[in-house]
């Protein structure tokens, strides 16, 4: 990569924003894997549980829900919470340098997940001078286009019992779209059902804890000890 | 009435005696709730509702077929186990035994379809005490390594070993004495005594329970409820003695071993509670709580009141 334009036309610019949201091929692809599937083996094989699912904003209005990450079943297990007519306006960001390694599963995540990707290396590159579009600004333009996004601000799966430092990214995005509400969320159980390295998950009960939406004001550090404390407050209360 | 139900094959006579007893609970219920209206019957009701359903879901799997009622039996050890594995604290390195220790199920479950009685036995408590000790010492973490080993290897003898005891009785020859009484009808058999049992122990130490047997692990257990609910089940079970081969005496024997043998299970299963700091194992069955709360008696019973049947009456 060093030294090299990015001239991969595969990663989208900013203002593509509505050409990379579903085909009706791909959105349909994507309800029949969650109806056979990721709903099974949620319901049946880990057999989620969800305290507080009436916290999520129903409706229209994009709203970001952020939540503690350990496991390769999380992002399916959040998607779970909704109906499968609202998945195609949910977007789980993610990591394009894992999940866009290759052409194969960028288009397998892009189809069945509909993941934002981002590039979590993008800023570091632009202080050196080089181009590379900034995740931040692909966000924002996500949820002006009306889409709601589901956020691991740890930047990267941790183990299954501590959350770590949240990235301020989501503080940004709490700052540029003050009306969008963050709604804190903890997995439990989740690492401990697929943990980090391996790929056999094991049937545990988890849990989906919802916590109240936010609307947090303040500066950029304080808006995101107040998200890192929420989710961790959930955390706490069994 | 009687002749009637005299000319019935057992397990349907049965169903019928189940429905009678159901029946009645929830007319008893609505008596209740209607001579005493001030009380409180959300747990009775809900408990009432469940065993409905418990009974309903019983009696289709163990009526169908015989491999049906042992797919049935596997899934209750799959959510037992799920339930108990989820309380453990597990460590990371514990991951591979754990899928080790879900893959026994079906596979334990293969041998009772397979009528291999010598693999049955053996299997988890000699192959698989030492492929767990064998995949979790590969994992390479000495610290918990005994405590996990223990823990996952008691959850497979108990939820999985123990459990599947009752579907292995399905393989019981018909006696050629006793026309209709078969594995099917000993199933039948031992799990209306199990349960009366507790529902009766319930019933007595509610209404007569002062003095606490184990304080510390169950306050609701009591001797009045114990001795009091053994004397019911006795009683009740003479009246279906006809899905046995057993004499009266025996009957009432056998009935003694079985409701003790359920009780300490049950007990033992208050203390894993009581260690882990939770109330119910979980939330399957309202007003019960988990799958585990409801079979917790079974996992001891099952086995001891098969051993009894094997050493006496089918070697």
């Amino acid at each position: 990569m060093d030294g090299e334009p990015r001239t991969n036309p595969d990663v989208p610019r900013v203002d593509d924003v509505e050409t990379w949201t579903h085909s009706g091929l791909q959105a349909f692809l994507q309800a029949l894997f969650f109806v056979l599937i990721v709903r099974p083996f949620v319901l049946l094989f880990l057999g989620l549980r969800i305290r507080d699912r009436g916290r999520i904003p129903a409706g229209r209005r994009p709203f970001i829900l952020i939540a503690n990450h350990s496991s390769h079943l999380d992002t399916a297990c959040l998607l779970n919470l909704f109906p499968i007519r609202r998945l195609r306006h949910l977007r789980p960001v993610a990591a394009a340098d894992y999940f866009e390694r290759n052409p194969f599963v960028s288009k397998l995540t892009r189809t069945l997940f509909h993941i934002l990707p981002i590039d979590r290396t993008a800023r570091r590159k632009d202080a050196s001078g080089q181009t590379g579009a900034d995740p931040r600004q692909r966000m924002l333009a996500a949820l002006q286009a009306g889409q709601s996004l589901i956020l691991f601000p740890e930047g990267t799966r941790g183990n299954a019992n501590e959350v770590t430092r949240f990235r301020s990214g989501i503080a940004w995005l709490a700052q540029a779209m003050p009306e969008v509400p963050i709604v804190p969320i903890y997995l439990a159980n989740l690492g401990r059902a697929l943990p980090k390295g391996h790929f056999v998950p094991i049937p545990l009960f988890v849990e989906v804890r919802v916590g109240e939406p936010l609307l947090p004001r303040g500066d950029r550090e304080e808006i995101r000890a107040a998200l890192e404390s929420a989710v961790k407050k959930l955390k706490d209360t069994p | 009435m009687l002749e009637f139900l005299r000319t019935l094959e057992p397990q349907w006579r049965m169903a019928i005696i189940v429905l009678v007893v159901l029946a009645l609970a929830s007319v008893v219920l609505a008596v209740l709730r209607r001579a005493r209206p001030e009380r409180d019957y959300r747990e009775l009701t809900a408990r009432t509702r469940s065993w409905w359903i418990m009974a309903s879901v019983f009696f289709a799997a163990v009526g169908l077929s015989n491999l049906l009622s042992i797919g049935f039996f596997a899934l209750m050890s799959f959510w037992a186990m799920k339930e108990y594995i989820t309380l453990l604290e597990t460590r990371p390195a514990d991951h591979g035994a754990l899928v080790l220790a879900f893959l026994c199920i079906p596979v334990q479950y293969v041998w009772v379809a397979q009528e291999w009685y010598g693999m049955f036995v053996i299997f988890i408590p000699v192959y698989m005490f030492l492929g767990l000790a064998t995949r979790l010492v590969l994992a390479g973490e000495t610290r918990g390594f005994v405590s996990s080993m223990a823990q996952i290897h008691w959850g497979l003898m108990a939820l999985v070993f123990g459990l599947s005891h009752m579907s292995y009785l399905l393989t019981a020859d018909a006696n050629p004495d006793l026309p209709g009484v078969d594995g099917r009808t000993l199933v039948l058999f031992l799990v209306f005594v199990v349960e009366m049992s507790d529902v009766f122990q319930y019933v007595w130490g509610k209404s007569f329970g002062r003095r606490k047997i184990i304080p510390t692990v169950s306050p609701n257990k009591t001797w009045e409820g114990l001795l009091g609910g053994i004397a019911s089940t006795m009683l009740v079970s003479l009246a279906i003695r006809f899905l046995t081969p057993f004499s009266v005496l025996e009957c009432l024997a056998v009935v003694l071993l079985v409701t003790v043998a359920g009780f300490f299970g049950g007990a033992v299963m208050s203390a894993i509670k009581r260690d882990f700091g939770v109330k119910d194992f979980g939330r399957l069955i309202p007003g019960h709580g988990g799958m585990l709360d409801r079979v917790d008696s079974l996992c001891f019973a099952a086995p001891v009141f098969f051993h009894y049947l094997a050493y006496f009456h089918y070697d």
